[in-house]
Parts: structure tokens; sequence; C-alpha cells
């Protein structure tokens, strides 16, 4: 049984199970404080990171989106707003327009008829003064006929006539 | 996604069983070839005296008779055996502290270099008592033998029987007389041919030396490893670090989690320890030079104090409702739990540790066997040495056989730390388990 005599590695000896017990609790303790804690410690660490970051980049894009369809939202309004403005502006410069016409179209109503008015204070005036030299002047060829007449007739006729016309030239 | 994993994990099982059959088939040739070399070398060399004391001559047979002839597995067991020294390459041995104590003559603290390993790992020179033997130290009783630093014949070999068993006796001669050896005290009860013997051996062996080298090792590269994990926080993980990374989350998310259940994290250190641990030992194991080849893993020892570590981390760990059902379980009758449940289930807490122990140890040795037995070939063909032809041959069968046994050896090395952190994980979540989990 050679064999099995030399075959050491099947028994137990004290000093391997010593050695081992110690070299292995010196390993799983300082691998389990220097190697094992920060690399676990780590690991959780960026596992939390990349799930925070993604957590956030969802929520970033909802608000981007949030954000995109809101300035949707504004624009549309703003839009509205520059339709609405331009519509009030344009209703504005249609009155504005409309009642300068007015006021040119009454003060030119008033105008003509302070023209009007004017000319037909004219007239009268005119008519006065007309009717007044008429009445003059009737007095005057009344006068000059009454004085020719007195004199000859023919002569009297002719002056008459002269008279007549030296008013029509007049 | 998990079935298939299941699937590919059977296949590998599988697989790994053919294997061990075959190894088995191999490891009985070696056997048979020892026992036929000792008949043919008894024969030669004529009777055994039954006085060691004659002369030099006299006391067992001198090894330099097996020159001739090569015992593939002999060699292969010595390979696989640790040692006090480190062989390098031919006669250079790497000296070792030895610690070694014996009750009659208290420490002798020592080293390698002081018995002056030469061929075959012999020591030319007993120091207080102790002699190397084949790289391995052994002690005189015989309270005569010279004290100090003496020069010895070289060891000398022969087949006693005690107690009714074939035992291994070494003998080395000073000034013609002859002494007989004793090995290092293991604790193997007898069973496989030691016991306690007249001394302790506390060295740094060859097995001891590795574990040191492997840790140092282990623990530069992890440190770096955290180191550049603490530095580069809120960075994209860097260069080594992304190696440690998927080792340590596969342990978490495939071995701890599914095993252990919500409270893994506090056994995470101790899983990653021992898969490091004994991925770490199997494969230098696996290097055939120095500083490699030793076979740490393969060794009983080694395993034993794994699997303990894992058994006490099993029992710490246990509530009320494992006993429970471990003890007395519930809803089977009285009668049963007391003939067959109650002695099964308790059988069954002791055998979980030592099927632990023992497969790390079977598989390891016995790849590291089949290996050294794949390189005996060259040796065998060659008539060790005589027939240049017959090497060749032997050559040619073997480099390839090996190549496929290193190859399989890989696999192995991180299938068993890979099987030994996930039994571990399972029985820690066995002991663990709560009344409102699933466990039928």
């Amino acid at each position: 049984m050679v064999f099995l005599a030399d075959f050491s590695v099947i028994k137990p000896e004290p000093g391997l199970l010593i050695w081992t017990t110690i070299i292995f609790g010196l390993f799983w303790f300082l691998m389990s404080k220097f190697a094992f804690k920060p690399i676990g410690n780590a690991l959780k660490q960026r596992e939390l990171d990349i799930q925070n970051s993604l957590d956030e980049a969802k929520r970033a894009r909802e608000e981007m989106s949030q954000l995109i369809s809101e300035n949707e939202k504004l624009l549309a309004q703003a839009r509205e707003e520059r339709s609405a403005i331009l519509k009030e502006a344009k209703e504005a410069k249609e009155e504005i327009i409309s009642e300068a016409k007015d006021r040119a179209g009454a003060e030119y109503k008033r105008k003509v008829e302070s023209a009007i008015q004017d000319i037909e204070n004219q007239k009268q005036a005119a008519l006065v003064s007309l009717k007044n030299q008429s009445g003059q002047m009737a007095v005057e060829i009344a006068e000059k006929l009454l004085r020719r007449e007195l004199a000859n007739k023919p002569e009297q006729e002719a002056y008459a006539k002269s008279l007549a016309e030296s008013i029509n030239l007049n | 996604m998990t079935g298939i994993r299941k699937y590919w994990i059977a296949l590998i099982f599988t697989g790994l069983g053919v294997v061990t059959f075959a190894q088995h088939e191999d490891q009985q040739q070696p056997e048979q070839a020892t026992e036929n070399h000792d008949k043919t070398s008894s024969a030669e060399t004529g009777t055994i005296s039954e006085s060691p004391e004659g002369d030099s001559h006299g006391c067992g047979h001198s090894m330099e008779e097996k020159e001739g002839e090569f015992n593939a597995g002999e060699t292969a067991v010595h390979h696989i055996a640790d040692a006090n020294a480190i062989h390098v390459v031919g006669d250079i041995y790497i000296p070792l502290p030895c610690f070694l104590y014996a009750p009659s003559q208290g420490w002798t603290l020592t080293m390698t270099s002081a018995f002056h390993p030469g061929h075959h790992g012999n020591g030319e020179v007993a120091k207080d008592g102790y002699v190397l033997v084949h790289g391995s130290i052994q002690r005189v009783q015989d309270p005569t033998f010279p004290k100090g630093e003496v020069m010895v014949s070289e060891p000398t070999h022969d087949t006693k029987v005690v107690n009714g068993k074939d035992k291994d006796v070494y003998y080395v001669s000073v000034d013609g007389k002859c002494y007989e050896l004793d090995k290092k005290t293991t604790f193997d009860g007898g069973l496989m041919g030691g016991g306690v013997t007249s001394f302790y051996d506390y060295s740094i062996t060859r097995n001891v030396f590795t574990m040191l080298l492997t840790c140092l090792l282990l623990f530069f590269v992890f440190r770096r490893a955290a180191n550049s994990a603490t530095r580069t926080h809120g960075y994209a993980p860097k260069g080594l670090q992304n190696f440690i990374e998927p080792f340590y989350t596969f342990i978490r998310d495939d071995v701890a989690r599914p095993g252990i259940g919500p409270k893994y994290e506090k056994y995470m250190p101790y899983l990653m320890s021992a898969f490091f641990f004994i991925l770490g030992l199997n494969l230098i194991g696996q290097i055939p030079f120095f500083p490699g080849s030793a076979n740490v893993t393969g060794n009983i020892s080694v395993t034993i104090v794994l699997a303990l570590l894992t058994f006490i981390l099993m029992l710490a760990s246990t509530k009320k409702y494992f006993w429970e059902h471990t003890l007395w379980m519930p809803g089977v009758p009285a009668v049963l739990k007391i003939l067959i449940l109650t002695p099964v289930e308790i059988l069954g807490l002791f055998l979980k540790p030592f099927t632990l122990l023992l497969r790390l140890f079977a598989n390891i040795t016995a790849g590291h066997i089949v290996i050294m037995c794949f390189v005996g070939l060259i040796f065998i063909f060659g008539k060790a040495g005589t027939s240049v032809g017959g090497s060749i041959a032997g050559a040619a069968a073997a480099i390839p056989l090996s190549l496929f046994m290193m190859t399989l050896e890989l696999l192995v090395a991180f299938l068993q730390a890979f099987i030994f952190v996930m039994l571990s994980a399972t029985y820690i979540g066995m002991a663990l388990e709560e009344p409102h989990g699933d466990h039928h």
C-alpha cells in the first residue's frame, strides 16, 4: 500500500490547518475592509447614480416637452394677440380716417355754408347798395330829366337814352 | 434566459462526471503499477531484514535502486503533496522556514537550507534529529541520535506492518547505525496511514507559501481596483476595475442574492474572499513551474478550513425555523420523525460541509494527478530515458492529452470556486429561511 501511504494530501495536517485559518482569516478581513467594501460601495453608488441620471433625464425630457408645448401655446397666444392688435390698429386707422373724413366733410360743409352765408350777405349788401345806388341814380336821372324836359323834347329823350347807357356802362 | 443557463450548468456537470469517471480509471493504473513494481523490487533485493539495526544497506530499500524505473503514480503523488521546500529545477530548492515542535524536545526553528536538500529533495544533513525526506521533514525518535547537525545517508525505505496495516517507513543511517524516521503528525486518526507521531510540523510549507503569495497578489490587484473605484467616483470605471467588477456583480447577482436572499450583503465579503481564494489557488496551481504548481486547494487541510468556515457561518445564521425543520419537521408523524427524518436531517447537516470540502479537494487533486500521469507517459514510454523513440511516442501522446486536461482544469478551477461559493450561499440561505418563505 505504498500508494495510499504516500497520499499525504488526504491527511489533515495541523500546520496547514492553522496556517490556512490564519491566512484565509486575514485575507477575508483585509479584503472585506480594503477591497470589497469600496468596490461594493462604488458599484452601489454607481447603480444609484445611473438610476438617478436616468430618472433625471426622463424628468428633463418631460419638462422639455412641457416647455415646448408651453412655448407653442405662448406663440399661438402671441400670434393671436398680434392679429388682434393688427385688427385693432386697422379698426383704429379706419376710425381715424373716417373721423377725419367726417370732420373734414363737416368743416368743408361749414366753410361752404359760411361762404354761402357770406355770399348771401354780400349779395344782400350788394343788393342793398344796388338798390340805394339805383334809387339815387333814378333820382339823379329823374332830376336831370326834369331839368332837360324843360328845354327840348328830342334832346330830352337822347339824353335819357345816354343816361340809361351810362348806367349800363357802369 | 435562466433556463438556458441551467441547461449549460447541467451539461457541464455531466461532462465533469464523465471526466471524473475517466480519472478513476486512470488512477487505478498507477496503483497497480506501484504494486507490481514493489513486488519486483523486493524480488530483486531479496527479503527485507526484520531488524533494521543492521548495516546501512540492511535498513530498507535504497531509493537509488528505483532509478532504473519510473513510477508514474508515486511521482504524481509526490508532486501533489505539500513540501518543506520549493523545488525549482534539478537540485535547486528554495528554502522555507521550518517551525517544528516535538513534545520531547520542544521547538526547533530553522530553514530548509539547514538540511542541505539535494537529490530528490533528500537532506544530506540532519538537524536536531530532523531529516528532510522527499522534501518533507521527518524525525528520528531514537534519543540516541546525535544532536545538532550531522551528515546522514540517503534515506532508504521499507514497508512495515503496524497494527495489521502496511506502513511506509523511512530510515537514515549515521556512522553505520540505522535509525527509523517518524512522519509528521496528521489528524486522520490512522485511517489514511497517518496519525499523531512524535512531532508536529507548523512550518511555512510550499502550500503556505503559495497561499501567502496568492493572497498578496489578489490583495494588490483588488486594492488597485478598489482605489480606482473610489477615485473614479462619478466617472466611468477604468482598467483593472472593469475586470474585477463583473466578478463582484456576478457573485452578488448570481450567487449571493438568489442563494441567500435579501440579507445577502452581510455575506458578500466571505463569498468573494472564498471565491477568489479558491480560484486564485486553483489557477496558480495550474502553472507547472515556480511559483505555481502547488496543489493547495487539492489538500484536504485547506478545504477543511474553508468548509468549516462556511459551516460556522451557516450555524451562526440559523433561525428557529431552521432548527424546527431539521429536528422536528412539522406535519410528519412522530414515529417517522424519530426513526428517519431527524437522524437524516442531522446527518445532512454535517454532510453539507463534508461534501463541500471533499468536492473541491477531489476535483483539484484528481486534475493534478491526471496531468502528472499524462506527463508521466513520456517517461513510461521512454523507459525512464533509455528509449528515445519511446519518449517521442510518449510525448506525442502526452502533449495533446495534457493540453486537453490543462484546458479542462482551467474550467474546473473556475467551476469549483463557483460551486463552493454557490453551495455556501445556498446553505446560508437555508439557515436564514423565514416561515413565510416558500421552502417546498
